[in-house]
């Protein structure tokens, strides 16, 4: 049972508040993109028992999507922040890389 | 391998059971066989079974990082039907339904295989609507199926509440041949008789590493040292995509937990599998008393076996309103799987990008009820190099071609 | 035979006899009691026959750990299998019954069963029941499961409510034990919020019948200044009859509480469910003896030496006369002085160890007992009561033995911590030697959200057996639960210095296989000593192999009392140390809760949310027939008195088309969208293009996923320049609206554009059929001409005094008006509606009307039509697909090679050539088979009806090649082999020109 925090809201929510979105940071694939590069986009995923950037909604909250780095093994959280990133903000990568020094990053 | 019967049982009763055999070998894992089987769940073993019995291939390793039958095997709510919407998955569930029907004797190995019917409601019209299109489907697909009203459903199934405040029972998709069977025995029955062919099912034994050789496979690396192999199958529910990421290649696959629970076991009151898509909840009752009850995944990527109470809630209050006297009973033990969702929650039975590599994963929430028919697939997959008509549309190409084998579409969401 | 005793009785109220029957018995026991301690002091010793032998069994424990004593407990709709009489409280007028006994318990006829018990050992049942193979389903099985089990199903609905309590505190400290108490004392001082849950009645635990002295006084004292101590703090918070069931990942757990168990009907809710968010949490748990395996420690009146102990202390019963105490520990001899300064005999103790002097052995021995050192319990004497014990040497092979006689046996095999709940959440263990048993490892402890540790045990959960020690580690981890190092003075104990324990797990320890065959390790699923040597000899040697082979701990109890002797049996026949076999894994609940406990309050009507339309109740009033869409409901048809539901909808779909109908639309999804992005926006949504529609018209719009499945349709209007609203289905409108929020927050988050979901904000009218205009015009307040509002405009106004939006958009193929009016207002237009469309004869029509008259138009509907499967290229709408448009969402999926193949199931409509109804879901068969031996298929029914307007079938469907096959006949299978024939049409069967819309 997840509680994760909101960076817009704040709230410490309950994961029965939030939806969950699949891996976060994928790039999207339009017209124009190869086979290959639209079925990664499409389907192929990290998976991993470990770090795991992943998408959330507050759904029945803010509504407001956000990014959340997290362990799926352990279920430790290694920080929330907005969608509107590119890339985990450096902090929690380096919170990550402090706590997991094995971690090879992002596949 | 001596055979199992009442009779050598008396005789051992005689000596004190002192003279039963192992039920499987326990070796040391050899410098090289012909082919190794990586997961010593039902899935993994049924491949080697089928591997000897089909194509008489007998220079078989099956390793299992654990104890054999420790995954989703021994962990899931023991349902058998072959009830599905699309063809090929219908094939390939009846194929493991009708494999199921002759375990026992096949293998000499009780796995008691109960016919006792599976029976999903239709609780809303669009469901209603979902069941037809299958039972028509069924029909040409032969797979005995049928659609029943309430009454009948009722007859069938008497503790079941029909006339729910929200959800009135339209109707239901009845496989009077689907049923249930000893979740365990499955893989026990796979290993002993793996073993009586001369099979070697070597437990404790981690895959760390996958060799090969200008494309090819060429061995595994493991925590009891490096094994070579002709050709390889990965069979590793949960953990498909750590093995794939070990061969080079990447799966459209994300795991999560998968939960189920029982009741304190009390005295028949349920003959058949129910399942419930529209509340989300299934039941059905084991032979030793207790109701068997299974709900739904966890939304996001898991691999604790554990999962989160609020599924167990919603489950729980699906099926009280489905059979209102299970309120007073009580839930003895809670616990999770963790289960491969593939991007259209269907399975891959596939070569790889890797050379002589074939893998079998993304079962999802259905992989119990596969196990024959996916063992019987996956070894024609590996001795032949390519896949028979069971396996032909299972293949990861798929995902790239938009040709997906969606069951969604009639059943919902529970298997 | 067990008695009450004259006096004593801790927890008893002598002063208040109860009533209760057993078996339809009549019996009498005091409030205090549990339903166990009344059974013994009223001489019940047999309570229960065993699961596959039959073999009589009576109560072991005194807890939750009681694997025997398990009842039917009340009748009809308050009646409940396998309640635990040792965790029942007594209250008058109780009625338990035995259950697994015919015709009585004391004479029961599955005894049988023990005669063979030689032919159904360790999983007989895999080796046997083979053939014929028909017999397994109609001849083994039945009998299997009849005999299986012993608790009856409820026959009627529970006459109980249950509910949900949530909290969040700092620290949850389960166990209200003396280190439970002590460790929440410190976190309360501290300032904490704490809660503190005990799952009996009572608080103190063990430490007053152990004789334990705090700071000079019977712990008892101790434990009442305590609580009183914390019932003076705002900040803690004490519960009582509240079991800690489970924990869960990121400090979650749950309490369950048995409000009114002990006062049936009383009004208040039976139980209750508390769903805890703990910062830290902290297990005083307390520790469960273990038995030992002799011979015949099953046989009734062989029980735990604590339990024993407990019945005497706490409820002044005794469990026998005569009670030999067998032991490995020291411990044991406490319960050897309880019986002697209850004037009870003590013939002898039984102590396997050869040196056995400590305090309390040397005590004993002044008092007179018999003190028997290296010495063993060789087997039981007795059916359905101890009669006596056969003593041998305990390193010996059983050999004949003296005979003691007694009516008890209290037998101890040393204490396990109990580690459930620091298991549940992936707390490891470590063993000990000194102690044989596992205990926490504070190393690795579950860890929560930030990756620390959030679980800690106190007290004997933690490993520690003396009450020093205790109260020494309770202080300490209820420091740490707040942060902090204890530095406070400690309560000063009486502890008794104990000598060694020394394992012993077989009994004698070269005991030979008939004696093995009779050592008894899980009671209630009757799984043996040799059971389990029988799994490590046939290769399940892994403990979770055993366990499943056996069904060792698999019973009511989880293996409390079985698990570790189980376990060190095993790593014995495997030549293994303990710790190397390692324990099957720890699952929630610690008890078995009740199903209505977790379902709470979500029963029958509120059993999940109802969404309502202003209407809703209208409709009802009406008699409508209501099907679930989502979580709303809506009419299907409103059926008149003596009317079928198929006769109902073809007249409301004949009055509509021939006048005037109305449908409440009200779950129609709508959605606002705006901002300078909008239009550009919803070109990337949508397939067709939006950014080109005119303000004040509306253009029909489908929706895909990325994966290019057709997702969702409706109609969009343009408000103004920025200002879209997008009508969405009624089940799709959340989704939807989350699809559009995700991509506007996820991927082009520097678009101007903010939605807004107002489904619910307004309540929507459908005026449809020839006569509309003339009832918009009777309502007054709105040109509604075809000039100031043709088809596809929509204007803003006001209706018969009401503010609406009018929508001139049909999905009926009528003239039609959809008319949105503020939620508020709905009801009060609707019924204005309905008095003026009276002179039309309007006629409210459901979903299926509603259905028919869209497919009798050839409308798709998103979920027939479409499954997921679904392009809208299949379905000829080709002209809703913009090809102006670089991108939209599901473009590039519908470009994959699957996608774009000309063989492509597309729609087409579909007539009987009798006129009759297709079946729904029906295929369309090709020749011959494929390789799996599947009758080949080219084509399905998506939607079929009977039209009345038509008189006759109508259906639409995808079929291969289907719009280039016009006319030709398909050959449709029906379930029974028989095949329809069905010629292929146009889907559009009415007014093909869109006459009747467009007036």
């Amino acid at each position: 049972m997840l509680i994760l925090t909101c960076p817009y809201c704040g709230i410490h929510c309950d994961e029965t508040e939030l939806a969950n979105g699949g891996e976060a940071h994928l790039k999207r694939e339009g017209p124009g993109s190869s086979d290959d590069a639209f079925e990664a986009y499409l389907f192929d995923r990290d998976n991993p028992m470990g770090v795991h950037f992943e998408r959330w909604r507050h759904a029945n909250g803010c509504g407001k999507w956000f990014l959340a780095a997290r362990d799926t093994v352990t279920m430790e959280v290694f920080g929330t922040y907005k969608a509107q990133s590119i890339e985990p903000p450096a902090e929690i990568v380096e919170r990550i890389r402090a706590k997991r020094p094995d971690w090879e990053g992002r596949a | 391998m001596r055979r199992y019967s009442a009779f050598a049982i008396a005789r051992e009763a005689l000596r004190h059971h002192t003279g039963w055999e192992r039920a499987w070998r326990s070796p040391e894992p050899k410098k090289h066989y012909k082919v190794i089987v990586i997961g010593a769940g039902g899935h993994g073993l049924a491949t080697a079974y089928y591997l000897g019995k089909n194509f008489g291939i007998r220079d078989v390793a099956v390793l299992d990082k654990g104890w054999l039958g420790g995954g989703n095997t021994g962990r899931n709510t023991t349902i058998i039907r072959s009830n599905y919407l699309q063809d090929p998955s219908a094939a390939i569930y009846e194929k493991a339904r009708s494999l199921y029907e002759t375990f026992s004797q096949d293998l000499n190995y009780n796995a008691m295989f109960s016919p006792r019917g599976v029976l999903m409601l239709a609780q809303t019209h669009h469901e209603v609507r979902g069941y037809q299109r299958t039972a028509h489907a069924n029909a040409l697909q032969e797979v005995e199926t049928e659609w029943v009203g309430p009454e009948r459903v009722k007859e069938i199934v008497p503790i079941i509440n029909i006339d729910g405040p929200r959800y009135p029972v339209l109707g239901g998709l009845w496989q009077a041949r689907g049923g249930t069977a000893r979740h365990d025995a499955i893989a026990w029955g796979y290993a002993r008789a793996c073993s009586g062919m001369g099979m070697d099912i070597i437990q404790q034994c981690a895959v760390t590493g996958v060799r090969s050789e200008g494309g090819q496979v060429t061995g595994v690396v493991t925590t009891r040292g490096d094994i070579a192999c002709d050709k390889l199958a990965i069979v590793v529910a949960g953990h498909s995509g750590h093995l794939a990421d070990m061969a080079g290649f990447r799966l459209p696959i994300e795991s999560a937990p998968l939960q189920a629970l029982v009741s304190e076991p009390i005295k028949p009151c349920i003959d058949c599998v129910v399942m419930a898509n529209t509340v989300h909840g299934y039941m059905s009752q084991s032979d030793k008393g207790e109701l068997v009850i299974g709900g739904g995944t966890d939304s996001y990527n898991g691999f604790t076996q554990r999962g989160s109470f609020n599924h167990i809630e919603e489950t729980v209050r699906a099926l009280i309103e489905t059979f209102p006297i299970i309120s007073r009973l009580k839930m003895l033990r809670q616990w999770g799987g963790i289960v491969d969702m593939t991007g259209d929650r269907s399975p891959i039975l596939s070569k790889t990008p890797l050379g002589n590599c074939f893998i079998n994963c993304g079962w999802g929430t259905g992989g119990f009820k596969a196990i024959p028919g996916s063992g019987w697939a996956m070894a024609e997959l590996v001795a032949n190099g390519e896949p028979g008509p069971l396996a032909a549309d299972f293949g990861l190409d798929r995902f790239r071609e938009g040709r997906f084998i969606d069951e969604s579409v009639a059943a919902g969401v529970a298997h | 035979m067990s008695i009450r005793l004259e006096s004593g009785g801790r927890l008893i109220d002598r002063s208040k006899p109860l009533g209760f029957t057993f078996d339809t018995n009549p019996m009498q026991g005091y409030a205090g009691d549990t339903l166990a301690s009344a059974l013994l002091g009223s001489g019940q010793v047999l309570v229960n026959r065993s699961y596959k032998y039959h073999r009589p069994r009576g109560i072991v424990a005194s807890g939750a750990e009681e694997p025997n004593a398990l009842v039917g407990l009340g009748q009809g709709g308050r009646f409940e299998p396998d309640q635990r009489a040792t965790t029942t409280e007594l209250f008058d007028g109780l009625i338990a019954m035995s259950q697994n006994a015919w015709p009585s318990l004391g004479f029961d006829a599955m005894a049988v069963n023990g005669w063979f018990s030689s032919m159904m050992p360790a999983g007989f049942y895999y080796k046997t029941f083979l053939w014929p193979r028909s017999f397994w389903k109609h001849v083994y099985e039945p009998v299997i499961r009849d005999a299986a089990a012993s608790g009856l199903p409820p026959k009627e609905p529970d006459a109980d409510l249950y509910e949900h309590f949530y909290a969040f505190v700092d620290v949850l400290i389960v166990g209200g034990g003396i280190a439970g108490l002590q460790a929440a004392l410190v976190a309360g001082r501290a300032g904490a919020r704490v809660l503190l849950i005990e799952q009996t009645a009572h608080w103190g635990g063990r430490a007053p019948v152990d004789g334990v002295e705090i700071d000079g006084q019977p712990a008892d004292v101790w434990i009442a200044d305590t609580i009183a101590a914390l019932q003076a703090m705002e900040n803690v918070t004490l519960r009582a009859r509240c079991m800690g069931a489970g924990l869960y990942d990121h400090g979650f757990a749950l309490g369950y509480e048995r409000l009114s168990d002990h006062t049936p009907g009383d009004g208040r809710p039976r139980h209750r469910l508390w769903k805890i968010r703990a910062g830290r949490i902290v297990t005083a748990t307390g520790a469960i003896e273990r038995p030992l395996s002799f011979a015949g420690n099953d046989v009734p009146g062989v029980m735990l030496a604590s339990a024993v102990r407990d019945y005497v202390v706490n409820f002044g019963v005794a469990p026998g006369r005569r009670t030999v105490v067998v032991t490995n520990n020291d411990d044991a001899y406490r319960t050897a002085l309880v019986l002697i300064d209850a004037g009870l005999e003590v013939p002898a103790i039984v102590d396997v160890r050869e040196r056995s002097d400590g305090p309390l052995a040397r005590e004993c021995v002044r008092r007179g007992v018999r003190a028997e050192t290296g010495a063993a319990v060789m087997k039981v004497k007795g059916g359905k009561q101890v009669a006596g014990v056969m003593l041998c040497r305990a390193n010996g092979t059983g050999g004949a033995g003296a005979l003691l006689e007694c009516d008890c046996v209290a037998m101890s095999g040393g204490w396990s911590p109990v580690v459930h709940l620091w298991s549940h959440c992936g707390g490891k263990l470590l063993w000990s030697d000194e102690y044989a048993h596992f205990y926490p490892d504070p190393s690795r402890a579950p860890t929560g959200a930030d990756g620390a540790p959030f679980v800690s045990t106190a007290g004997a959960a933690s490993g520690c057996m003396a009450s020093g020690e205790v109260l020494a580690d309770a202080a300490e981890k209820g420091a740490a639960a707040v942060g902090a190092a204890y530095s406070g003075d400690l309560p000063q104990t009486n502890d008794i210095e104990e000598l060694p324990m020394q394992p012993v797990w077989v009994m004698p320890t070269g005991a030979l296989p008939e004696l093995r065959a009779k050592m008894f390790l899980d009671f209630q699923n009757d799984v043996k000593v040799s059971d389990v040597q029988l799994a490590a000899q046939e290769g399940y040697e892994s403990v979770e192999l055993t366990k499943r082979y056996t069904t060792l701990g698999m019973a009511n109890d989880q293996g409390k009392l079985s698990n570790i002797n189980g376990l060190a049996v095993l790593s014995q026949s495997l030549g293994e140390a303990i710790p190397q076999v390692g324990t099957t894994t720890f699952r929630p609940p610690y008890q078995p809760i009740s199903f209505g406990s977790i379902a709470g309050e979500a029963r029958g009507g509120t059993f999940q949310p109802l969404r309502r339309t202003p209407m809703h109740d209208w409709h009802e009033a009406a008699g409508a027939y209501l099907e679930p869409v989502g979580h709303w409901k809506r009419p299907y048809c409103y059926p008149k008195p003596g009317e079928s539901h198929a006769e109902a909808v073809a007249r409301e779909v004949k009055a509509t088309r021939a006048s005037l109908g109305m449908l409440d639309a009200s779950t129609l999804g709508k959605i606002v969208v705006k901002g300078p992005d909008a239009g550009r926006f919803l070109d990337m949504l949508y397939t067709n293009k939006m950014s080109t529609l005119k303000p004040g018209r509306c253009r029909y719009g489908l929706m895909c996923n990325e994966n290019g499945f057709l997702m969702d349709d409706g109609v969009v209007a343009r408000l103004d320049d920025d200002t879209f609203l997008c009508h969405t289905t009624s089940g799709g409108a959340d989704h939807v609206h989350g699809h559009m929020e995700d991509w506007l927050q996820c991927e082009w988050w520097d678009w101007k554009v903010w939605t807004v979901n107002l489904t619910e904000q307004y309540g929507q009218i459908a005026i449809v059929g020839p006569n509309a205009r003339k009832l918009m015009e009777s309502l007054g307040g709105m040109d509604v001409s075809k000039e100031a509002l043709p088809f596809m405009g929509w204007v803003e106004g006001e209706l018969a005094g009401f503010p609406v939006r009018v929508y001139r958009i049909s999905f009926s193929g009528e003239l039609s008006y959809e008319i949105a009016v503020p939620a508020g207002q709905a009801r009060a237009l609707w019924d204005a509606v309905l008095a003026d469309g009276a002179a039309f004869g309007i006629t409210p029509y459901g979903t299926e009307a509603l259905h028919v008259m869209r497919a009798e138009k050839g409308f798709i509907m998103i979920g027939d039509e479409t499954d997921g499967t679904v392009i809208p290229q299949d379905l000829g709408l080709d002209w809703a697909i913009s090809k102006k448009k670089d991108d939209y969402l599901g473009k590039r999926a519908q470009e994959r090679s699957f996608m774009t193949r000309d063989d492509r199931w597309k729609l087409v409509g579909l007539e009987t050539l009798d006129g009759s109804v297709l079946p729904d879901g029906i295929y369309a068969v090709g020749e011959g088979e494929n390789a799996n031996g599947q009758r080949n298929t080219i084509g399905r029914v998506t939607s079929t009806y009977h039209s009345p307007t038509l008189g006759k079938g109508i259906a639409m469907g995808l079929v291969a090649h289907g719009p280039e096959r016009m006319g030709e006949v398909l050959k449709f299978a029906a379930t029974d082999g028989a095949m329809i024939e069905a010629r292929i049409v146009d889907p559009v069967f009415y007014d093909p020109d869109g006459e009747k819309q467009n007036v």
